[in-house]
C-alpha cells in the first residue's frame, strides 16, 4: 500500500463575498482579490505542511495544478515537485498530475520531470491529466483538440525520456524536427506515471490500455467500483490481469484530536460553495468539444440551467454518508477508510487532509496523526487484504514492459 | 411575399457530404451563415429568393453537414465552397456571409477575386477589430451568446422562440465546437485576410447593425479600408445578426446592391 498525503493548497485569503457577489469564483473571478502577502504565507505553509509528512513517515506527497482559481494555489504542479526534490529525502513526489494538453512543448515539460527525478533520486511519480475545461481557456488551448493532445504529448514525453536523440517527431498537434534533451529520468525504464480522473470513461479505457494505474478522484464507492469494472474488463482484453496496484483513491479526510473539531474542519471541504473547483459557468468548465459527445445532450440542459449538473452535487451530510467525506479522531478515521478499503481494494491511497480556511496548527495535527496513527493501521490492514502498491507488486511502469500478458495480447503490445 | 419553394439536398465538395438549400431564380447567391449555425428556414432567405437563385449550405462541421476532422482554418471551409461552386457549375456568384459566414465569404474572395459578382458582408467576422474585441463564445452560455447578436429580444424570441429547445441547445453546442477546431486563436479572424483583400475587384457591400454586442462595429471601417470598391450600410436599431433581425430590409440591401453594381 502507498499512502500519500494531498493538499488543493487553498488560497482561502480572499474576500468570499466578492466570489459571490461576482457569481463564480473560477477563470473569470478577478485577480484583483488574489493578496500575494497571503499567497507567500500559505506557499510557505504548504511547504512545512509537506516538510512534517515527510518526517511522520507518509510514503508520498501528492501535487497537482490549476489556474485562475482560489481552490488551488499551484499554477505549476512541477516548481512544488522541484522544492520537495530538493528539500526532502525518501518521500515519492507524486504529480497527479502535469496537465497534458496544456503543454505547447512537452519536450520541455519532459526536461523539467526528468530534472525532478534526477534530483530526487528517482522519487517521481508522474502522472498525467487532461485539464479541466477551465484551464483550457486558462491557458488558451483549444478544448476541442483536448484529448488528441493528451495523448500525443504523452507519446513525445514517453518517447523523450526512453529513444536515443536526437530524433524527430511529426505529429498532428505536435511537431518537433530536433528532439534531444539533455536531461533524462533517473528511474528506468521510466518514472511511473498515474493517471487521475473522475468522470471520463475514455480516461479509464486508456489508463487500462496503458497498464497506468487509475486514480479516482474522490469518487463515492459505487462510482468507484464502476471505474473498476471498467478497468479489469479492459486490462482483461489487453492481456492482464489488474489488481490493487493499478488501483489508487483519493478522498477526503480529516483527521484531528477531538471529534466535534474533526467535523468543523471537514466541513471546510465544502468551502467552495460546495462546487470543489469553485462557482463557474457551466461552459467554462465544460467547454465545447472537451467533453464525451455521449454527454453532449445532459451538458447542454445543464449549462441553460434546466438540468442537475451531470457530474453531481450532494450535500455535506450526503458526502459523509457516502464516505467521500470523512472525519474524525484516528479510531474513527480507520474504522471507515476499512471498509472503503474492503469495497475498492486499492493499492494507492491519497488522503486530501485539508482545505478552506483549516488553520495551519489543525493542519499539521492532521497531517502528525496521519503519519503516526492513521497509516500504520491502514498499513496493517492492506497486509491482511493484500493491497500491494504498484511498487510491492513489482508491476511493469507500461503495459508494454509486461513479462505476464496473455499470448494474443503481447504481439498487440509489441507493436 | 410569394411562397418559396425549397429543395433540400446533399451535395459533396472534396468529398465531404454537405447540406444544401435551395430556391429561386436568377443571379445566384451563396449565403454563408453564423457561427451559430443556421435553422432551415428563415424570412431572410425567402426574401432574397424572390429575385435570385438562393443557396444556402451548412458550413461542413455545422448543423446538418459532416465534420472533416482534419479541417483547421476558416480557409478550408472557403476552400470547400469553392469547390462546390465548381460541382454545381456556378461561376460568378454573389457571396453573401453573415458575421462567421462574413469571413468565410472574404476568404472565397480573396482566393479567386475574379470569381465572383458581387461581397457582401453582414457584422463579419475575420479581421481583427482596431478597437474592441469579438465576443468570445468559449465563456459566454449558449442562450446568452445568441441572444447577444440581437439589439431587441423579442426578433430573438420570434427566431428561436423564448426558451429554445434541447435539440437547438445541442445544435449550438456541436457549431461551438467546430468554431473552436478551426477558429481558436487567433480568435475569429485571420491576421493576413487583410492584405489579402487588396485583389478583390468585385464591388462589396459591408453591412453593419448600429448595435453589434458581438463584432465591434470598428472592424466594418477595417474592410472598408481593405476592400477597393467597398461601402458601409449601418441598419438602425439592429444587433450583429441583421439577417434575422432586420430580415427585409437587409435582403432589400442586398438585391438592389446585386441589382445596381
Amino acid at each position: 500500500m502507498h499512502l500519500m498525503y494531498f493538499t488543493e493548497q487553498p488560497m482561502s485569503a480572499y474576500d468570499e463575498q466578492a466570489g459571490r457577489d461576482f457569481g463564480a469564483t473560477a477563470l473569470m473571478f478577478s485577480n484583483k482579490h488574489f493578496d500575494p502577502v497571503a499567497g507567500s504565507r500559505l506557499y510557505n505553509n504548504y511547504i512545512e505542511q509537506y516538510m512534517l509528512a515527510e518526517e511522520v513517515g507518509i510514503d508520498g506527497i501528492m501535487l497537482n495544478e490549476h489556474h485562475n482559481a482560489p481552490f488551488c494555489m499551484q499554477a505549476k504542479a512541477n516548481i512544488f515537485a522541484g522544492i520537495l526534490a530538493g528539500m526532502t529525502k525518501k518521500v515519492k513526489i507524486v504529480l497527479l498530475g502535469n496537465p497534458l494538453p496544456l503543454a505547447e512543448n512537452p519536450i520541455r515539460l519532459a526536461e523539467e520531470l526528468a530534472m525532478i527525478d534526477m534530483i530526487s533520486k528517482g522519487r517521481l511519480v508522474s502522472g498525467f491529466v487532461r485539464g479541466g475545461g477551465q484551464e483550457q481557456l486558462a491557458t488558451g488551448v483549444n478544448p476541442a483538440f483536448n484529448r488528441e493532445r493528451f495523448e500525443e504529448a504523452h507519446e513525445l514525453v514517453v518517447q523523450a525520456w526512453t529513444k536515443v536523440g536526437p530524433f524527430r517527431f511529426e505529429g498532428t498537434h505536435y511537431q518537433h524536427r530536433v528532439v534531444n534533451p539533455w536531461a533524462v529520468p533517473l528511474q528506468k525504464p521510466y518514472p511511473r506515471v498515474w493517471i487521475p480522473g473522475v468522470i471520463s470513461k475514455e480516461t479509464i479505457v486508456w489508463a487500462a490500455q496503458q497498464r497506468y494505474p487509475y486514480i479516482a478522484l474522490n469518487t463515492s464507492i459505487e462510482q468507484t467500483k464502476k471505474i473498476w469494472e471498467l478497468y479489469d474488463s479492459v486490462a482483461r482484453q489487453t492481456g492482464y490481469q489488474s489488481g490493487p496496484e493499478n488501483r489508487g483513491y483519493l478522498i477526503q479526510v480529516h483527521i484531528s484530536d477531538n471529534d466535534e473539531k474533526a467535523r468543523e474542519n471537514a466541513k471546510q471541504f465544502r468551502w467552495m460553495q460546495g462546487e470543489f473547483t469553485g462557482l463557474a459557468h457551466p461552459v467554462w468548465s465544460t467547454p465545447s468539444g472537451y467533453g464525451s459527445p455521449t454527454n453532449r445532450r445532459a451538458f447542454v440542459e445543464f449549462a441553460a440551467g434546466r438540468a442537475i449538473n451531470p457530474r453531481g452535487n450532494t450535500t455535506f451530510e450526503q458526502q459523509v454518508e457516502d464516505l467521500r467525506i470523512i472525519y474524525g479522531t484516528p479510531d474513527t478515521v480507520v474504522k471507515k477508510l476499512k471498509r472503503i478499503l474492503e469495497e475498492t481494494r486499492p493499492g494507492i491511497l491519497a488522503l486530501w487532509g485539508n482545505d478552506g480556511f483549516v488553520s495551519q496548527a489543525d493542519s499539521l495535527t492532521c497531517i502528525r496523526l496521519m503519519g503516526q496513527e492513521v497509516f500504520p493501521a491502514i498499513r496493517e490492514i492492506a497486509k491482511n487484504l493484500d493491497l500491494k502498491s504498484p511498487w510491492e507488486a513489482d508491476a511493469p511502469v507500461h503495459l508494454r514492459y509486461s513479462t505476464d500478458l496473455q499470448p494474443a495480447a503481447k504481439a498487440a503490445a509489441a507493436e | 411575399m410569394a411562397g418559396v419553394d425549397w429543395t433540400d439536398s446533399t451535395v459533396k465538395a472534396a468529398g465531404i457530404r454537405l447540406h444544401l438549400s435551395r430556391a429561386g431564380r436568377g443571379h445566384p447567391v451563396l449565403v454563408l451563415h453564423h457561427e451559430t449555425g443556421t435553422l432551415d428556414r428563415l424570412p431572410f432567405y425567402d426574401a432574397l429568393a424572390q429575385r435570385h437563385e438562393v443557396l444556402v449550405p451548412h458550413h461542413p462541421g455545422y448543423s446538418r453537414s459532416e465534420r472533416p476532422d482534419w479541417m483547421r482554418s476558416t480557409r478550408d471551409i472557403a476552400a470547400i465552397y469553392r469547390g462546390l461552386l465548381s460541382e454545381l457549375g456556378l461561376e460568378k456568384a454573389a457571396l453573401v456571409g453573415l458575421g462567421f459566414g462574413g469571413w468565410i465569404a472574404a476568404d472565397m474572395a480573396s482566393m479567386a477575386p475574379g470569381d465572383l459578382s458581387h461581397l457582401v458582408l453582414v457584422g463579419a467576422m475575420g479581421i481583427k477589430p482596431p478597437a474592441g474585441d469579438i465576443l468570445d463564445l468559449a465563456v459566454t452560455g449558449y442562450i446568452d451568446y445568441a441572444r447577444s447578436g440581437f439589439h431587441d429580444q423579442k426578433a430573438f424570441d420570434r427566431v428561436y422562440g423564448a426558451e429554445p429547445s434541447g435539440d437547438q441547445l445541442e445544435m449550438w453546442d456541436i457549431c461551438r465546437e467546430m468554431s473552436f477546431r478551426i477558429a481558436w486563436k487567433p480568435y475569429m479572424y485571420s491576421q493576413t485576410l487583410p492584405h489579402l483583400l487588396g485583389a478583390v475587384r468585385a464591388p462589396a457591400l459591408i453591412v453593419w447593425g448600429d448595435d453589434d454586442k458581438v463584432v465591434p462595429q470598428s472592424a466594418a471601417k477595417r474592410y472598408l479600408e481593405a476592400l477597393p470598391k467597398a461601402k458601409l450600410e449601418i441598419v438602425k436599431s439592429c444587433g450583429h445578426c441583421v439577417d434575422m433581425e432586420q430580415p427585409e430590409p437587409l435582403a432589400r440591401l442586398v438585391t438592389d446592391f446585386i441589382g445596381r453594381e
